[in-house]
């Protein structure tokens, strides 16, 4: 009787604290299709929202920015992330080690307008002494970008090092194969899926910043989120629920398959270990 | 090892595939370490450089710290009274007391719901955790800013909520929620949980539950068993998952702007009008520098906890 009363008490928890977190979600979506030009006021069901947003320049220009810097910041900041991982975890000790694990992790618990007003500033004062970066924009905010989402990868990368198995490496190093050909041949392939997983980690994160961006861009470089952001700060808007719609309900889609797919090949592996338990 | 190598008498490129096969550990280690020194710690100590600058109309807007007074003088100038500026002036010091009171505020009710839903999480079926977790990563993945943007609609004088109490006949008039400190621990509360949840989950998952079974067995009433069972196992996830939602809160910019308005001061958005709307680069510099001092001792401590935790794996 206990135990009901408790199950009770917590499938309640969860519900209301899903509520809690879907609730403001869903009704953004609602509003996308809302006729009335006052977003919380229901005029009828309508689609004009969505054409305003696809017949808009300024949109489209901000989104193709968005796109371009998250892809080449999620490739740069995967290759980083995974030299760091691979350098602290199976690196044993080096000199400088604890320097440069706390540099790879302190992003991570860095406030936004921190990490966005020493960029700017770095920016600046290199800007006066080398005469480069001339201008800010694509560059700055995708290097902004790669040193903090590296962070992140590198945390993905160290947890996979540390729960992989070594046995595959050792018997290539007894085998007589090369430390180098075993990182290449061995343990990269073994990481590809940490590696994907920080990919799509580090492209999500760029999309989503507005702080730093909004510090190292300079004139005329305007990434989706600023976009939103300057359009929002005056109330709300119709066509950014119609934005937000698109955003949200891409990347839901996205993790929801990536998380089936991984979900499906777990299974599956079970299946044969416990297969194989069966022959054995 | 290198001076083996320059002995022999080999074409460059050889050279340096050689070396790369002799060094290649270092060239791993030395890219990253180079990315982050020059692109992470150099802007840094610019900061702390700049905060110690006095502000002067120019560009850049401040003084330099080391000036050449006559050949190869060097006078090194500090001036600290940004920092004391800072100090005496009621604003900055009121902000930063009420930056860390509306995040451990926000903090503890990310707490009181977070831990009952993470407990649940952990005590469901293997179909209905996966699908639970998934719905909490989710918000985790999709756009912050948007999630702000969906409590405005929620809370504005015309918003839903205040449609739904008129419509109910609770209140004639709206009540005003946007722009108040309510709806900036609103917006916190919601975009933290799930960093909340997801060190607690990570926690309970290890715990050996049967402790639970055996301490009721014994005769302990469930809210006894709570306070010394349960409570003392789970809290490293409840410190990692306060640490996280603690330390990004203070610094808080967006959501103080969009859902408090004018109206409730927080560090992180004064740092940025510092900045960007007066361009007083070294107090702004100043108020980094105080916040990062309000934040060193959570972020060292959550720095441990992860260290910990990796070397127990």
């Amino acid at each position: 009787m206990n135990n009901g009363k408790r199950s009770r008490f917590l499938i309640t928890a969860i519900s209301f604290g899903m509520a809690f977190l879907y609730i403001p979600i869903i009704l953004l979506i609602v509003y996308s299709f809302n006729k009335s030009k006052i977003v919380p006021v229901w005029g009828g069901f309508s689609t004009k929202w969505y054409g305003v947003l696809f017949q808009s320049e300024p949109i489209w220009e901000a989104v193709s920015l968005s796109i371009k810097i998250a892809v080449v910041n999620a490739c740069f900041a995967t290759l980083l992330g995974t030299l760091a991982g691979l350098a602290l975890v199976r690196f044993g000790s080096f000199k400088g080690r604890l320097l440069f694990s706390g540099m790879i992790s302190a992003p991570l618990v860095m406030p936004e307008v921190i990490t966005g007003l020493s960029l700017l500033l770095l920016f600046i004062t290199l800007n006066q002494f080398i005469g480069w970066p001339s201008e800010r924009g694509f560059t700055t905010i995708t290097i902004a970008h790669i040193t903090f989402s590296m962070a992140y990868v590198a945390v993905i990368i160290q947890s996979r090092l540390a729960g992989m198995a070594q046995d595959l490496e050792e018997a290539a190093q007894d085998l007589g194969a090369k430390p180098f050909r075993v990182l290449v041949d061995i343990t990269l392939p073994l990481l590809a899926p940490g590696m994907l997983a920080g990919w799509l980690l580090a492209f999500t994160l760029s999309l989503d910043d507005l702080i730093i961006a909004t510090f190292v861009s300079g004139p005329g470089a305007v990434t989706m989120p600023m976009l939103i952001y300057s359009r929002v700060r005056l109330g709300l808007r119709p066509d950014i629920n119609a934005l937000g719609t698109i955003i949200i309900l891409t990347v839901a889609i996205g993790v929801v398959l990536a998380a089936w797919i991984m979900f499906r090949q777990q299974k599956q592996r079970e299946l044969e270990m416990q297969m194989s338990a069966e022959e054995s | 090892m290198s001076g083996q190598l320059e002995d022999l008498p080999l074409t460059p490129w050889h050279r340096i595939s050689l070396a790369f096969q002799h060094n290649w550990r270092s060239i791993i280690l030395f890219i990253p370490f180079a990315w982050l020194l020059i692109f992470f710690l150099a802007p840094f100590f610019l900061v702390l450089k700049i905060s110690l600058a006095e502000a002067v109309i120019a560009t850049p807007p401040f003084t330099p710290m080391i000036e050449w007074v006559d050949e190869g003088v060097m006078h090194i100038k500090v001036v600290i009274d940004n920092f004391a500026y800072l100090w005496e002036d009621d604003l900055y010091v009121n902000t930063y007391l009420n930056s860390v009171k509306i995040s451990t505020i926000s903090t503890i009710f990310c707490l009181l719901i977070g831990y009952p839903m993470a407990y649940g999480i952990v005590r469901s079926g293997p179909t209905a955790k996966n699908i639970l977790l998934m719905l909490i990563i989710l918000p985790f993945w999709t756009s912050f800013l948007l999630r702000v943007y969906a409590w405005m609609g929620l809370l504005a004088d015309q918003g839903t909520i205040n449609n739904l109490l008129i419509a109910l006949g609770i209140t004639d008039t709206p009540i005003q929620m946007l722009y108040t400190p309510f709806a900036v621990y609103v917006g916190i509360v919601y975009t933290y949980l799930p960093f909340m949840i997801l060190p607690l989950y990570a926690n309970m998952e290890k715990l050996d539950w049967t402790l639970l079974e055996a301490a009721s067995d014994l005769g302990a009433r469930p809210m006894t068993t709570f306070f010394t069972v349960t409570l003392p196992m789970t809290l490293p996830g409840v410190i990692a998952g306060s640490l996280l939602v603690f330390i990004p809160a203070t610094g808080e910019f967006v959501i103080p702007d969009l859902l408090g308005g004018g109206n409730v001061l927080m560090i992180g958005r004064v740092l940025y009008s510092e900045f960007n709307s007066n361009v007083d680069w070294p107090v702004a510099s100043a108020v980094a520098i105080a916040l990062l001092l309000a934040l060193v001792l959570p972020m060292m401590l959550y720095q441990h906890m992860q260290g910990k935790e990796t070397d127990a794996q």
